[in-house]
């Protein structure tokens, strides 16, 4: 590593004005080609995982839902967007390893995609997963990108084709807080806030999901196919003894010509979709934040992404200098690093993405006193010259020990955490390693609401690492076990540490997280500047927001 | 010494009209301002927006569209020279070019007619006359007779005489009727009584005319022009053997094969004829030359600028218009005979809208694209239009004249091909892909020209593999589509100081489409993924194997598609228009189309917003109901008639259909809003 460093440091050179960082690696180096080994497993597994998400629901289900001539969920997407479009999905493995694996995706697919040039949140429902039904994660994965059209200014585009709340489940679906409830509460403050929503019903919208179309600015509807009711036929029969079909009681007949609840009239998914792209097209949705004008011709980074694999590898205990992953996300790898002397354990400066100014907040160690202030001061820059941040994590923790404690490590690394809960401009975190502790707060973890944060497939994130929870369990049950005048053997402590060892292994893990929502996705390293690029431009619909920063403990 | 200065031209014409439009006008004033002549244009309703009125330094309407109304109209052109103080009209080719009265009215108003004197024009106007003068000044003309006795022996004697085979033809005939061909002596009587009954049925008159027949023969002319001092000269031979329909479609100078001795006694006959007529100005002697013997014989002379005029030019670097305009101003001519020499070699080809699969049938309507070579030294494009104006009912459907210089044939040739391949057409059919056929046929290209060379040749010309589209060319246009629609579809989306190139990316798998095209009546389906590396994908045309490909588009004279498929890089023109794609390689175009959304379709069978009902507007009083139950009716057909508020709804046809129901309703009824009055079902 040292020896990387002393190359890195000779090759620096001046460019554009800043400094262009990273070095190439040695590609025969033993250390590198296994790290590049076992991370080009990681991403086949994440791509093989995928594939098999996004295929959807059961042969059987795809095959009677493509038989109604109805497309699905990902080309419904694919003919919405522009053509060449990129689409960010998130979370695609939400869900994964849940409910038996019975609900890829969540059963949703929420993505952001340009629609006629400007970036939209796509919501939209797979029928061939469980009828489209909400699990209690599917309705966290929509609010998730509820909350992130909002916060971004996203117009809204739900394709809708549901058949509500999935029943069994509905106490963790329906009373709470962050439940079914809210989807229509965010439609109604969206709109309310000038961000358009805009409904395609392109199968069932029963019950709850009748409110979707309903709550939407505009609607759109496909004959004999999609129906809006509050209650079904069979409920209808049931509750009045009126007997009547789907189309007669919700179809796109009715609700266009007689209830008023739809706008547009369409003949097949193709023809929603076209006319969900007039919609977009009428808008006349503009970006309120005043034009600045940067580089529109954006240099790649020197150095190739995919050396990255080789670079970081998949043991979590491997260090690397973060400045290697800036050197290849970057502009150029053009870093203009700021207190580089100081607190050398957090990496901070200013780079451009896709010509766009970021402040970089990258780990290269456990965060000390002296990391916490820079980080702090730092983020204070950044908030005043409307510089979005980006943190890549790699971080064991905050510095512990009587000499750290008696260094204000606690009141310095609150300084750091209040930075970073006030900074109300775009933050993008990205785990590119470890995430640990009071580490993750003051590198904005998911509770310090970034405004995308993303995980590579050989990250970890737990509230500290599974051996030092394990020792922690084994000190305290030996101690108790002492006082109780118990003889503590060897193979008492190993009973103690494994199942909590095996535990933090299997929930550090990003699919994982990935399954409840605790990021918005998987990312191989190759595509970290792509998605950071599309997260930044998402973000950037909104005006850059004021920070206002609370009492620092000096 | 002959020679004037320019100033004494300007003297004479400094401003002149151009009676005609589209690219001989252009061509015209091209000349006339490199003169510093004033140039005045003329156009009709059709012509509102057209080059040669933009170019012109003034421009004057004179009527409608249609040519009888326009540009035939003589008293309204002369009204216009008048009114612009034109001191010249130069009437290009066609219209009034070889009228005899508008030569005239021209000398009676004191306009120079930039063309030969009037008497000229009709005697080389009459068929009879020009081939007796043209005998008499020793230019050989086709042996025949067109005497007074009709008798059957007579003319079976004069018929020996001329020998075999033998062209029968009325002596009112046209247009091929009342004509016949006689190969050999045995069928001369069925022939003539066969041509004899026709020529009654349609001329009332069975007079027949005997002329010798020669098979298959070539089409040479040779360019004369003379002074008004008494010079003549040549300016060479064109070969221009191969038409359709009659008309030239590609013309060559010299023509091939001759030997010097034909090339020098066609030249001095046409120098002949030329003087025995009193000639001025610019004419034409085209000669039947004879595809073995290479015997020749007058057949007319055409006293006006020719279409292809520009490749006489081309081979002995002059300017045919600046002559036409010295020599109308009194000049004598610039060259003597030895003066003139030839270099190299000229091919004209003229783009035509029209379908040469569909016997040549000329088509009109918009040019919607239109990319054409770029000018260069040797390369001339001669045009009158440009993209988004209309190729005209009215007028002839000429778009351009490709014409093109070379050292020898080949070069000429080639170029040629690789020129023609240049053109991108959209909204209109052209012969483009035929001339490429046309001029690189193996015939062709070995100088065996002659008039029957299209039908002789037609399975070379228009070959069967056209009907097929290859792997390649199936993945050029789809990705070529996609790439188009891309940057169609990404308005310079830098407007939040954030440009993300957009790649099609997904989040850890890859996009894969499918793009449905249609060739001809056959479905092509390409399936397309998309790779990391930029530009990258993987295509299979039809659930073939996947191949790997590259592709991009840049702009350059239109846009070429650059593709490496399987190794092979191409590079190829591209165009979509509407739901057309087109691909432009070195056989020319190939149109793929994007079949139309089942929607639609749906649409605009009437499928969308209409119902099966008919219902009353608003509430009020059934005036009239206009159907009854088993009625076929259109879409827009009115139905019944509701009063409410003094006001009169007529209630119409959603759609086509029959009716299924009518309310049993009376005048007089009233009728709430929404009440159905009128139920229709499918026909």
């Amino acid at each position: 590593l040292l020896r990387g460093i002393r190359r890195l440091k000779n090759q620096n050179r001046q460019y554009h004005g800043a400094t262009v960082i990273g070095s190439e690696p040695n590609k025969n180096d033993p250390y590198y080609q296994e790290n590049k080994d076992r991370m080009d497993e990681l991403v086949e597994e994440l791509r093989q995982k995928t594939n098999v998400a996004v295929k959807g629901g059961p042969d059987e289900a795809i095959k009677r839902h493509t038989a109604r001539g109805k497309l699905l969920v990902r080309d419904r997407i694919n003919r919405l967007v522009d053509e060449g479009s990129d689409v960010l999905e998130l979370s695609t493995l939400a869900a994964d390893g849940l409910y038996k694996g019975q609900v890829p995706s969540a059963g949703i697919v929420t993505a952001i995609g340009k629609v006629q040039g400007r970036d939209c949140m796509i919501v939209a429902n797979d029928a061939t997963v469980k009828a489209g039904t909400y699990f209690p994660i599917t309705v966290k994965k929509h609010l998730r990108a509820q909350a992130i059209a909002q916060e971004c200014r996203l117009p809204c585009i739900y394709l809708v084709d549901s058949g509500g709340a999935h029943l069994p489940d509905q106490a963790d679906v329906f009373p709470d807080r962050e439940h079914f409830g809210r989807i229509f509460y965010n439609q109604a403050n969206m709109s309310a806030d000038g961000i358009p929503q805009i409904s395609v019903v392109m199968g069932s919208c029963t019950a709850g999901g009748a409110y979707i179309p309903s709550m939407s600015d505009e609607s759109i509807i496909i004959k004999e196919q999609g129906t809006i009711f509050l209650a079904g036929p069979p409920l209808v029969k049931a509750a009045t003894g009126e007997t009547v079909s789907s189309e007669d009681l919700g179809g796109a007949d009715l609700h266009c010509r007689q209830s008023g609840v739809t706008d547009h009239f369409a003949l097949d998914d193709e023809h929603s979709l076209c006319l969900a792209r007039n919609v977009v097209a009428n808008l006349n949705w503009n970006n309120d934040q005043k034009a600045r004008i940067y580089p529109t011709n954006v240099d790649e980074p020197i150095h190739d992404i995919d050396d990255l694999h080789g670079i970081v590898g998949a043991n979590i205990q491997r260090p690397f200098d973060i400045r290697e992953v800036i050197a290849r996300v970057v502009d150029g790898s053009r870093f203009h690093e700021f207190k580089q002397l100081y607190g050398e354990t957090l990496v901070c400066g200013f780079a451009s993405i896709y010509g766009h100014p970021v402040g970089v907040i990258g780990n290269n160690g456990v965060l000390q006193s002296e990391a916490a202030l820079k980080g702090s001061h730092f983020i204070q820059l950044c908030a005043a010259r409307k510089i979005p941040l980006l943190f890549l994590q790699n971080i064991t923790g905050f510095m512990v020990g009587r000499e750290a404690e008696a260094g204000g490590i606690a009141k310095n690394g609150a300084k750091m955490v209040t930075a970073v809960s006030c900074f109300k401009g775009p933050k993008i975190t990205v785990l590119v390693g470890g995430s640990f502790g009071a580490g993750n707060y003051g590198m904005c973890g998911r509770a310090y609401s970034p405004s995308f944060l993303y995980m590579w497939p050989n990250a970890r994130i737990s509230v500290m690492g599974g051996p030092q929870a394990a020792t922690v369990l084994s000190l305290v049950s030996k101690d108790k076990a002492e006082r109780s005048g118990k003889v503590w053997t060897e193979e008492d402590d190993r009973k103690v540490r494994a199942p909590l060892e095996n535990q933090f292994e299997m929930e550090g893990k990003p699919y994982f997280s990935t399954a409840r929502i605790w990021d918005d996705g998987i990312l191989a390293p190759r595509d970290t500047r792509k998605v950071i690029g599309l997260s930044l431009s998402a973000a950037l619909n909104a005006p850059f927001k004021e920070s206002k920063f609370g009492v620092f403990r000096m | 010494s002959h020679v004037e200065t320019k100033a004494d031209i300007k003297r004479n014409i400094n401003k002149v009209l151009i009676a005609n439009r589209g690219e001989i006008a252009c061509r015209v004033m091209r000349t006339a301002k490199k003169l510093g002549i004033q140039t005045v244009a003329v156009y009709s309703d059709a012509d509102k927006h057209a080059m040669h009125v933009e170019m012109a330094d003034e421009a004057y309407h004179i009527g409608p569209a249609p040519t009888t109304l326009s540009y035939l109209n003589a008293e309204k052109i002369l009204e216009v020279a008048k009114r612009s103080k034109s001191q010249a009209i130069h009437p290009g080719y066609g219209f009034l070019s070889e009228n005899v009265e508008f030569c005239e009215r021209c000398a009676t108003e004191g306009v120079i007619f930039v063309g030969p004197p009037t008497s000229a024009i009709r005697d080389m106007g009459i068929k009879s006359t020009s081939k007796t003068i043209m005998s008499n000044a020793g230019v050989p003309i086709v042996k025949g007779y067109h005497g007074e006795g009709q008798s059957y022996d007579k003319l079976l004697s004069e018929a020996r005489r001329i020998g075999f085979p033998l062209m029968i033809k009325a002596v009112r005939g046209g247009g091929g009727k009342g004509m016949r061909i006689a190969m050999t002596e045995a069928e001369f009587k069925t022939q003539l009584e066969s041509a004899k009954r026709e020529s009654q049925k349609s001329f009332g008159d069975d007079n027949m005319l005997l002329e010798q027949y020669i098979t298959d023969p070539r089409h040479v002319e040779v360019q004369v022009f003379a002074d008004m001092h008494g010079n003549a000269v040549h300016l060479f031979e064109r070969d221009c053997s191969v038409q359709r329909r009659h008309q030239k479609i590609i013309e060559e100078a010299p023509a091939p094969g001759l030997s010097e001795e034909t090339r020098r006694s066609l030249g001095e006959a046409a120098v002949r004829a030329a003087k025995a007529v009193g000639y001025v100005g610019a004419g034409t002697v085209e000669f039947i030359l004879h595809r073995q013997t290479h015997e020749f014989h007058f057949m007319e002379m055409n006293t006006r600028l020719q279409v292809e005029h520009p490749i006489t030019e081309m081979i002995t670097g002059t300017d045919l218009v600046e002559w036409q305009l010295r020599i109308a101003s009194g000049e004598p001519l610039p060259f003597t005979q030895e003066e003139i020499l030839r270099k190299g070699h000229a091919v004209e080809c003229r783009i035509y809208a029209e379908e040469p699969r569909a016997g040549f049938l000329p088509r009109a309507g918009t040019l919607h694209r239109l990319t054409q070579p770029i000018a260069e030294e040797n390369v001339r494009i001669e045009t009158g239009v440009r993209q988004g104006q209309e190729v005209s009912v009215h007028y002839d459907p000429m778009i351009a004249k490709l014409v093109v210089w070379g050292q020898d044939r080949n070069e000429a040739l080639a170029k040629t091909r690789r020129k023609l391949s240049e053109y991108q057409v959209a909204g209109l059919e052209t012969n483009v892909n035929f001339l490429l056929r046309l001029s690189g046929a193996n015939a062709f290209v070995s100088g065996d020209v002659h008039t029957a060379f299209i039908p002789q040749h037609e399975a070379e010309l228009f070959p069967e593999s056209d009907l097929e589209l290859s792997e390649e060319k199936a993945v050029q246009a789809a990705l070529g589509y996609i790439i188009k629609s891309q940057l169609e579809s990404s308005p310079n989306d830098t407007w939040k100081g954030i440009s993300v190139t957009p790649t099609s990316w997904r989040s850890n798998y890859q996009l894969q489409k499918t793009i449905n095209l249609k060739f001809g009546e056959k479905d092509v389906r390409v399936a397309v993924k998309f790779e990391a590396a930029p530009n990258s994908y993987s295509v299979s045309v039809n659930g073939g194997q996947w191949l790997s490909a590259e592709a991009f588009l840049k702009s350059q004279n239109g846009l070429r598609l650059i593709t490496k498929v399987n190794d092979r890089t191409s590079n190829v023109g591209f165009l979509t228009f509407d739901r057309e794609i087109h691909v432009y390689d070195e056989n020319g175009q190939t149109v793929l189309h994007l079949p139309v959304p089942k929607y639609e379709s749906k649409v605009g069978a009437g499928d969308s917003l209409s119902s099966d009902n008919a219902s009353s507007p608003t509430p009020g009083v059934l005036e009239k109901i206009l159907v009854s139950t088993g009625d076929k009716v259109v879409k827009g057909q009115p139905l019944f008639v509701v009063i409410a508020m003094k006001m009169e709804y007529v209630v119409r046809s959603p759609r086509d259909g029959v009716v299924s129901t009518v309310a049993g309703l009376k005048q007089g009824d009233a009728v709430g809003k929404g009440a159905v009055v009128v139920s229709l079902q499918e026909e």
